[in-house]
């Protein structure tokens, strides 16, 4: 396997910044146009979830359903049975939090063809504080079967995610954040769900990211170079169906991992991974993530260094599990 | 009394008994619901109200049902079988492993039903859902959800039907089973709805009040519905355990089932009717 093309300048300060959240009103649009049966809902959250172009071009085919978000996933299980595809927008703290039992009985039981855009997840959230930071919204979709997890790692991935979304038969859940974050991928970089890509080759750790914090894990196998350690990056967009197959791969020639998510430690990629590697090929793995505590307000990047998700813990996670060999 | 009413009122009168028998096998079940609904189903699934054939199960401009409170999934299963959708004799398989007719209704199986319920007020949800996919296609089909009383202290509920309030869904009606039970009580105790009439309409449907066993209503109240440029809510007032003397307004038929005795007696009662 190749290493994916990344962005001429993601190592640098010049990298274009765009929350992730802008891929996806940037990939509905390109769905209005080409996708007939592509309609979008929200409950008052339409500015923040990007979906308002949208609801400009193709009225008719949007729904504004209120501050309700139960109702809102099972209408969208009503559209998507009667042959349309729709996309709920929220926030993740409230759909699929709130609406967990609707997504879980009349989405995945029922076999409705929902995507669900969850908006505003890990710390770097901010000043909104705790209640609004999606910490756990992947562990309690990754348990639900049948249910496609998603957390792309920048606007343009988002972006790809959305259509693949429209493309996949079957509900998917996919994540991302608030903040203007890192660029790294490039119009050419492919994307497949279930399909892991390869950023950096290295053989002395694995290092498997999901979602924005990709850009300080890049970061991160740099500054390990510099000591002479050659970290192997893996963006493991997909949580769910995992790619076991290119993380087992790149693990049998490292022998360790670590994982990175802005999502607790629990249930996200670090337990995906871990439940994989456990039954495929056992190794030492050191996950950074939100260490089984609620966040807070604050700066984004304040709260990651806080909590302890920024390039310098991932160097020192891969220490250690090297040293754990 | 015209031929057609009568007939119905027979085929009713087998669903009851097909839900004794049914719940009295499976040694589990929901009897006092399915009773009450058993005129209501019969209107729905053998009148000339609902476009409904299962020659054309898949047809894209079907009337859709919807089963929001699916624990009375027995009187579906038993119309839907005597409508042709499946044969009579799979009823008995009801709740067994590896039945198609699961302890709530599901749509995995091709046999009439649209999606799956359990968790009560999701069906409004869905069907609310499909009326405005409905709107969207200016497919000319009509939306009939069957609800109980007891799915009214969910919020969700209230959501759903504040947006087809909004959206003035006349594609869509409701079929609400005023039965005055719940689980641990009557409605009234656990969980008063009254004025129900008057909340209904504040939320922009029209409401039309019904006796939900006299079959000639029934289908006058759907055929009102269907004309609509709201969406409708009928409220059936039925008799739980309807036609079974020891069930009739006992909240503790809710979900529990007949032991042979029970059911022999229930089957005397019903089939003498
Ligand atoms: C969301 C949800 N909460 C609780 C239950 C458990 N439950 C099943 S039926 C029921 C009572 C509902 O009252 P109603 O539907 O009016 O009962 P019926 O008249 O059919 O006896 C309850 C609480 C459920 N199925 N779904
Ligand atoms: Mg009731």
């Amino acid at each position: 396997m190749k290493p994916i093309s990344l962005s001429k300048y993601w190592m640098y300060k010049t990298v274009e910044k765009k929350a992730t959240r802008d891929g996806y009103g940037e990939g509905l649009l390109e769905l209005g146009k080409s996708n007939p049966k592509v309609v979008v809902l929200t409950a008052d959250v339409g500015e923040s979830t990007r979906v308002l172009p949208f609801q400009k071009k193709y009225p008719n085919r949007f729904v504004e359903c209120g501050v309700a978000e139960q109702n809102m996933m099972g209408v969208a299980a009503g559209l998507a049975l009667t042959g349309k595809i729709p996309f709920v927008s929220s926030y993740a703290v409230f759909s699929p939090g709130r609406n967990w039992d609707q997504l879980r009985v009349s989405v995945c039981y029922s076999k409705a063809n929902v995507k669900i855009a969850g908006a505003h997840t890990g710390v770097s959230v901010g000043p909104d504080g705790a209640t609004h930071q999606a910490l756990e919204d992947m562990a309690i979709t990754r348990a639900i079967p049948g249910l496609v997890v998603i957390a792309p790692c920048d606007a343009e991935e988002t972006r790809k995610c959305t259509l693949a979304a429209a493309a996949h038969k079957g509900p998917v859940y996919f994540r991302f954040g608030r903040e203007k974050t890192p660029v790294i991928t490039v119009k050419q970089t492919p994307f497949k769900i279930g399909q892991a890509n390869l950023c950096r080759e290295g053989y002395d750790v694995t290092i498997i990211a999901c979602g924005p914090l990709l850009h300080q894990t890049l970061m991160a196998a740099e500054m390990l170079a510099e000591q002479g350690i050659e970290a192997e990056v893996i963006n493991s967009h997909t949580i769910k169906p995992l790619d076991a197959k290119t993380i087992v791969q790149s693990v049998k020639k490292t022998h360790c991992a670590v994982t990175v998510e802005e999502h607790q430690l629990m249930g996200g990629l670090f337990g995906a991974v871990s439940e994989c590697l456990a039954k495929r090929y056992p190794v030492p793995v050191e996950p950074i993530g939100m260490p089984n505590k609620f966040g807070e307000s604050g700066a984004p990047d304040e709260l990651l260094a806080k909590y302890g998700m920024t390039k310098e813990n991932i160097v020192k996670a891969a220490l250690k599990a090297i040293n754990r060999k | 009394m015209d031929l057609a009413i009568r007939q119905m009122e027979e085929t009713a009168n087998l669903i009851r008994q097909d839900v004794i028998k049914m719940i009295a096998q499976a040694g589990s079940g929901h009897p006092a619901g399915s009773l009450g609904m058993a005129d209501v189903l019969t209107a729905l699934y053998f009148g000339d109200e609902a476009n409904l054939d299962p020659q054309k199960k898949h047809n894209p401009k079907r009337d859709r049902v919807v089963l929001s409170n699916a624990h009375i999934c027995p009187v579906l299963y038993s119309a839907l079988a005597r409508r042709g959708y499946f044969p009579i004799k799979e009823l008995m398989t009801l709740r067994r492993l590896g039945s198609r007719l699961q302890g709530h209704s599901n749509n995995h199986f091709d046999i009439g039903i649209e999606t799956s319920g359990g968790p009560l007020s999701q069906g409004i949800s869905q069907a609310v859902g499909m009326a405005i996919a409905g709107r969207m296609d200016k497919s000319p089909f009509h939306v009939w959800c069957l609800m109980s009383d007891g799915e009214f202290d969910e919020g969700q509920t209230w959501e759903a039907f504040m947006l087809a309030g909004k959206l003035k869904l006349g594609g869509l009606t409701a079929l609400i089973d005023r039965n005055r039970i719940q689980i641990s009580g009557n409605t009234e105790d656990v969980m008063p709805l009254e004025i129900f009439k008057k909340k209904l309409k504040a939320f922009n449907w029209k409401v039309i009040e019904i006796n939900g066993h006299k079959m000639p209503l029934i289908i006058k109240a759907m055929r009102r519905a269907k004309n609509q440029s709201k969406p409708t809510a009928i409220i059936c007032h039925t008799i739980p355990g309807k036609g079974v003397s020891f069930m009739e307004n006992k909240y503790e038929w809710h979900g529990k089932a007949p032991n042979p005795k029970e059911a022999k007696q229930a089957l005397e009662e019903l089939s003498k009717l």
